[in-house]
């Protein structure tokens, strides 16, 4: 589903992957390790080298914003750009059923941004990633401050996501994330990037 | 004094006793140990210098009415007003793009305002007649150039502010345009709203200075007043050419053709990266 071929940037050594879909992929390794530049790398959101393709369809064949359509990366610390939290998706409506499987009542639209809690903010942005339906998710540490209650809902959404054949890159601090939602593991360290053996 | 034809022409020891004024502000400020003394007198000293400088360059390029003459005056002009953009910019674009998007906005916004004015307007024959061309360029040019200068140091302030939420759409597949449209927004407003404030008040608060100048050379306030009018016009037109070009031109800079974010062209920008 989405290969990868000599992907590179400052900070980053030019390495491969192949990600079928429903495939989830753990990236471990020490902060500054460089798991946010390979991410956004893959999102196109610094200037990089490499040959990507998502479903033989080639990057470089299509617009940036296209690319991050289907190959969507969620940052660890997500922004907002307007002062409601409905007010971010595209159809706020649509959103509740999603909003629910994360632990978050229809009421949480009409929250100022502010209102919300960081572990709710970290929902309620992955929440947003997924109503727009990309084909492969870039998640950089999804519930890295979530208990672990909302933990469990953010993994059983992921695999929900996998079952239905999306393609998951996920970086995480937790080997036993790692363990539960991903069968691969690269391991980025450095700037090197080399697949362990889970 | 000597009365003329329709003004009070001043003599230089008019203007001395004027400045007299300004030797009994030095000597308050000596008196109540303010510590402005010299400042005060430092500038006006430069004023009277530059000023001076001014009326003989002019007067020189009036004698001449040369198209070649003129047009060297108004590159010189426009030459300083891109310079005093970069000047007022807290986070330059690297390279010379600062000083090449302000010059070009202000050039192109400025020159065309005050063409339009020359060849429609005020007719001067020939249209280039520095007596004409010079002084409404100046006056367009110094606008344009506040405007440019502020739109594009909010543009830059504004998007290094709201990176993470700008990367948050580019993220989501947004285009640029969409991302950047709260930033682009606040840039053309910061950039318009001198002259929109100057437009509101000019006439309640104070008399403006052309007009003032105009009716104090003998000319009618209708008349003062139909000039005033046409050169607040050019300069707010001046003005919204130039900021737009300006803010569109940078935020082209700020970003680019894969829609990224690049604060990376921004000097003394941090690390975009995380």
């Amino acid at each position: 589903m989405l290969t990868i071929r000599g992907l590179t940037r400052p900070g980053l050594w030019p390495f491969d992957l192949e990600l079928d879909g429903g495939e989830c992929v753990a990236v471990l390794g020490p902060s500054g390790g460089g798991k946010t530049l390979l991410l956004r790398a893959i999102a196109d959101l610094d200037p990089n080298q490499g040959e990507l393709s998502l479903d033989g369809e080639s990057r470089a064949g299509m617009s940036g914003p296209a690319w991050r359509g289907r190959v969507s990366y969620l940052a660890s610390e997500p922004g907002w750009w307007a002062e409601r939290i409905g007010a971010h998706f595209a159809d706020a409506e649509a959103a509740i059923p999603l909003l629910a499987g994360l632990g978050l009542g229809a009421e949480a639209l009409d929250w100022t941004v502010a209102r919300a809690s960081t572990g709710e903010r970290q929902r309620l942005a992955l929440a947003r990633t997924l109503a727009q339906a990309p084909e492969v998710l870039l998640l950089d540490e999804p519930s890295s401050g979530l208990d672990p209650a909302a933990t469990e809902m953010v993994e059983t959404m992921l695999r929900q996501r996998l079952a239905a054949g999306v393609a998951i890159l996920i970086a995480t601090h937790d080997p036993a994330q790692a363990g539960r939602l991903a069968r691969r593991r690269l391991m980025v360290e450095a700037g090197e990037v080399r697949e362990e053996a889970a | 004094m000597s009365g003329d034809a329709g003004y009070i022409a001043l003599e230089y020891r008019d203007v001395a006793l004027a400045a007299l004024l300004v030797l009994i502000q030095a000597g308050l400020s000596l008196m109540l140990r303010l510590g402005l003394g010299a400042q005060i007198l430092l500038a006006a000293f430069r004023m009277v210098v530059q000023l001076m400088l001014l009326g003989l360059v002019l007067e020189n390029l009036f004698a001449l009415a040369s198209p070649l003459w003129t047009g060297m005056a108004a590159v010189v002009m426009v030459g300083f007003a891109g310079y005093e953009v970069i000047a007022r910019q807290s986070h330059r674009l690297r390279g010379l793009w600062s000083y090449g998007i302000g010059t070009s906005a202000i050039l192109s916004a400025a020159g065309l305002v005050t063409l339009f004015a020359l060849t429609t307007q005020v007719r001067a024959d020939p249209w280039y007649d520095p007596r004409y061309a010079l002084p409404l360029l100046g006056m367009v040019l110094g606008n344009t150039m506040t405007g440019v200068a502020l739109g594009l140091n909010t543009l830059t302030t504004t998007t290094r502010r709201e990176r993470v939420s700008i990367e948050a759409r580019l993220a989501l597949g947004a285009d640029k345009w969409t991302a950047l449209r709260p930033s682009l927004r606040e840039a053309m407003r910061s950039g318009m709203i001198p002259i929109i404030n100057a437009m509101a008040a000019t006439g309640l608060v104070a008399i403006p200075g052309m007009m003032t100048g105009q009716i104090l050379a003998g000319i009618t306030p209708q008349d003062a007043i139909r000039y005033q009018l046409l050169v607040m016009f050019l300069i707010a037109g001046g003005t919204g050419l130039g900021v737009f070009a300006a803010v569109y031109a940078g935020a082209e800079r700020i970003t680019d053709a894969r829609h990224r974010l690049r604060l990376d062209r921004l000097a003394a920008g941090e690390d975009n990266s995380g």
